[in-house]
């Protein structure tokens, strides 16, 4: 039996569940050194999150939406695997529901799933637990490498939080932190430090990004100016202060730059559609983050700054606009 | 390093399935019937001046121009006429067409059937579009424009260049490509009739560097003569677009509702120059053409010289490819061309390719949701944003929405659909765009 169709005749074979997978990828690094330094509580955080998301997507396309499921394009698994590596090892699973319940359910389905969501999906989930649970979210357990358990309960600050106090005396505890007690920039680069599982290793999160650039799922234009805007005002800051809160280099390794740079704000769903708009939301990602870094209250503003940018999407969509053959110079 | 010529707006790079780049282009032979259909042009049909019961030859007027955009049918056998009458053509529109019955190979005597080149150009400008308008010459590419127009640069407007489109980058055709192999020869001497006719003295031909036996063969020749240069292109689809070709060669952009003439440019096709020259030195209206027949499904992949309005099932038999089991038959590219269910619709004027498909690439896939990667905008070689003009037409965004994001500049390449990964039918809405646009 012959068949009629419009043309083209011809598609690529990368559909959005070959490059979904390319994007789980390239998470992939992160996970292990997240298991690397946190060990076996690492991977329970993960396993919760990607199993709550994708729980959480079927049982909406099946019950509520009732339409095919469509868990099969593994957004939902990435949404689970960003979540997750935007908390602390020490996560209880049942906040961790939580967080992937406002992820998926009210920040992606109720928007009408996949493509239609206005705010990125793991960011929101992240946000809320934060405003929810303070406390949890900001413990921060030590790296242990080479143990699968944590050897004791011991946990400390991270980078971003000592650099915030650098000069101050920090929560009543009498404690000042000066330069000796940021971990050393290698230690930084690998991950052995504190802070969420998947932001802790640059290392793993730039092999990701490498993985997304090379096989074309991203380009280089959000994660590159979003990262030199924030080095760049933040080395602006140190010159003109003189204060080693604002070195750039901790600021570039450590907190959730590179997680967010490479993997959340380059989002296709929740970033501009133009070139010359990815230029402008990636901006002003790196402004908001230093500004929140720098002036607000709390250590890391990298999940504030893309939601907030993630709400001007459709605005700079607007006036973004590429030139058309044709049109006149 | 050879600079290489391309259009930096979009573009895809697609899987090029030349399978039949080295096949030598074969005589079809003759059919039983041909169908000719009177309008294989852009434009008015053409005036039919034959009955039925009429005896013909092979090259005898069947049909005259009517009209200032309309173009001359002649008769590709010899035989009779045996029913003039409306069928379903190709894509399954009536059309009126003059059948006839083969018998014998008997060609008009003022054609010349000898395979000497002429290169001895005579004729004067007027005399040579002349020869081009009685020939029933049109534009071979695809679209179907009568080129005596082409060939008539309007008042006030001035001719610079003519580029001679070899590029031929939609997936499986070979017919342009063996064309320049084995007839450099006449295209370059026909480039130089247009030349004539144009008043100018910088033809360009343009070829991509996916041959390289073309361009070593044209390069080669066209050393021999005057006012005809070889510049190889990258590929890249859709090089061969009159638009993006003009913009690769000369830097120069057609202006948003102005003509390709308006930058200075004249592109014709490589089979379309060649028949210029068939026709003007040789007498030979255009009545066959070369076809390719392959497909992944096709049995023997080759290149026919294929008499217009030979039965399509006349080449699949000849390529000996079964059609049960087919998905799609498709005439032209796999990227542009029309389906066909009706495998006894001719080949025409236009007709660059016959393939034979099956597998799951070549049929539309269930389409998902946008997931807004602006692939579609990026691959656009007008510049578009087909995400949102499907937005606009699925929504209703009204008619000054559909301008504001200038939908009629859309070429209708398919590179939005190729590339989008929801398999939307992005192409299917930007053409219903412009049909909108069109009829306010």
């Amino acid at each position: 039996m012959l068949k009629i169709s419009t043309s083209p005749h011809l598609q690529t074979p990368r559909d959005t569940r070959s490059l979904m997978r390319d994007v789980v990828i390239a998470l992939l690094p992160a996970a292990l050194a997240a298991v690397a330094f946190f060990g076996i509580e690492a991977l329970t955080v993960i396993l919760t999150s990607v199993a709550a998301c994708v729980m959480f997507e079927y049982l909406v396309c099946r019950y509520w939406f009732k339409i095919p499921n469509t868990t099969g394009d593994y957004s939902a698994v990435i949404t689970g695997l960003l979540l997750a590596y935007n908390l602390p090892s020490s996560m209880p699973c049942w906040m961790i529901l939580i967080g992937a319940f406002v992820a998926i359910v009210i920040t992606k389905m109720c928007f009408g799933g996949l493509g239609c969501n206005i705010f990125n999906p793991a960011l929101a989930g992240r946000v809320f637990l934060f405003i929810s649970f303070p406390v949890q979210m900001t413990n921060w357990p030590l790296p242990h490498w080479g143990s699968l358990f944590a050897p004791d309960g011991r946990t400390g600050a991270t980078t971003l939080r000592m650099l915030k106090t650098f000069g101050k005396v920090s929560d009543g505890a009498q404690q000042m932190y000066t330069l000796d007690d940021l971990p050393n920039l290698f230690d930084m680069f690998i991950g052995n430090t504190g802070g969420c599982i998947g932001e802790i290793s640059a290392l793993a999160l730039l092999l990701g990004g490498g993985w997304l650039i090379f096989r074309k799922v991203i380009t280089w234009h959000i994660p590159v100016v979003y990262i030199s805007t924030v080095v760049a005002l933040v080395g602006i800051l140190y010159v003109f202060t003189g204060n080693e809160r604002f070195l750039p280099l901790p600021h570039l390794l450590s907190g959730g730059l590179l997680l967010g740079a490479i993997f959340m704000a380059t989002d296709y769903t929740t970033s501009p559609m133009t070139i010359k708009g990815q230029l402008i939301f990636a901006v002003g990602c790196g402004v908001l983050t230093v500004v929140i870094r720098a002036f607000s209250a709390y250590p890391e503003g990298v999940s504030f700054a893309i939601l907030i940018m993630n709400a001007l999407v459709p605005l700079i969509d607007r006036y973004a606009v590429q030139r058309f053959y044709g049109e006149k110079k | 390093m050879l600079k290489k010529y391309t259009f930096p707006m979009g573009g895809i790079h697609v899987n090029k399935y030349k399978l039949t780049s080295a096949s030598a282009i074969i005589e079809a032979g003759l059919p039983e019937f041909v169908t000719i259909p009177v309008k294989q042009h852009i434009g008015a049909p053409s005036k039919i001046i034959v009955a039925k019961g009429d005896k013909v030859k092979v090259g005898t007027l069947l049909a005259d121009f009517d009209g200032v955009v309309s173009s001359d049918v002649h008769s590709s056998v010899s035989g009779e006429i045996i029913k003039m009458e409306t069928t379903p053509n190709a894509a399954g529109y009536e059309e009126t067409m003059i059948t006839i019955k083969v018998e014998g190979d008997d060609w008009e005597k003022s054609i010349d059937r000898s395979t000497a080149i002429v290169r001895e150009i005579n004729l004067s400008p007027q005399e040579i579009v002349q020869k081009i308008r009685e020939s029933g010459i049109v534009g071979m590419g695809g679209a179907g424009f009568p080129t005596p127009i082409k060939t008539s640069v309007p008042e006030g407007k001035k001719a610079e260049i003519l580029i001679v489109n070899g590029i031929e980058c939609e997936p499986f055709l070979t017919a342009d490509d063996r064309l320049m192999v084995e007839k450099a020869e006449q295209i370059i001497v026909g480039a130089r009739l247009l030349n004539r006719a144009l008043g100018i003295q910088n033809a360009i031909i343009a070829i991509d560097e996916n041959k390289p036996a073309a361009i070593a063969e044209l390069q080669r020749l066209s050393k021999l003569y005057v006012g005809v240069n070889v510049r190889v292109c990258q590929t890249k689809y859709p090089q061969g677009g009159e638009k993006q070709l003009i913009r690769a060669i000369t830097g120069r952009e057609v202006p948003s509702g102005k003509l390709p003439i308006d930058t200075g440019c004249v592109v014709q096709n490589v089979g379309t120059v060649n028949a210029v020259y068939e026709a003007v030195l040789k007498n030979k209206p255009l009545f066959e053409r070369v076809v390719t027949v392959s497909g992944n499904a096709c049995a023997n992949p080759s290149n026919y010289l294929v008499r217009v309005g030979t039965p399509v099932s006349y080449l699949i038999d000849k390529t000996l490819s079964d059609v049960a089991g087919l998905d799609k038959i498709i005439l032209g590219g796999p990227m542009m061309g029309t389906p066909i269910t009706n495998i006894n619709a001719p080949v025409t004027k236009l007709t660059s390719g016959v393939l034979l498909l099956s597998g799951a690439q070549f049929c539309k896939q269930p389409s998902t949701s946008c997931i807004r990667c602006a692939q579609c905008a990026r691959v656009c070689p007008a510049g578009l944003r087909p995400y949102v003009i499907k937005d606009a037409m699925l929504y209703d965004g009204g008619i000054d929405e559909l301008r504001r994001l200038h939908a009629a500049e859309c070429i209708e390449c398919g590179c939005c659909a190729y590339t989008c990964p929801a398999h939307l039918p992005l192409l299917d809405y930007c053409k219903l765009a412009k049909q909108e646009l069109r009829k306010k």
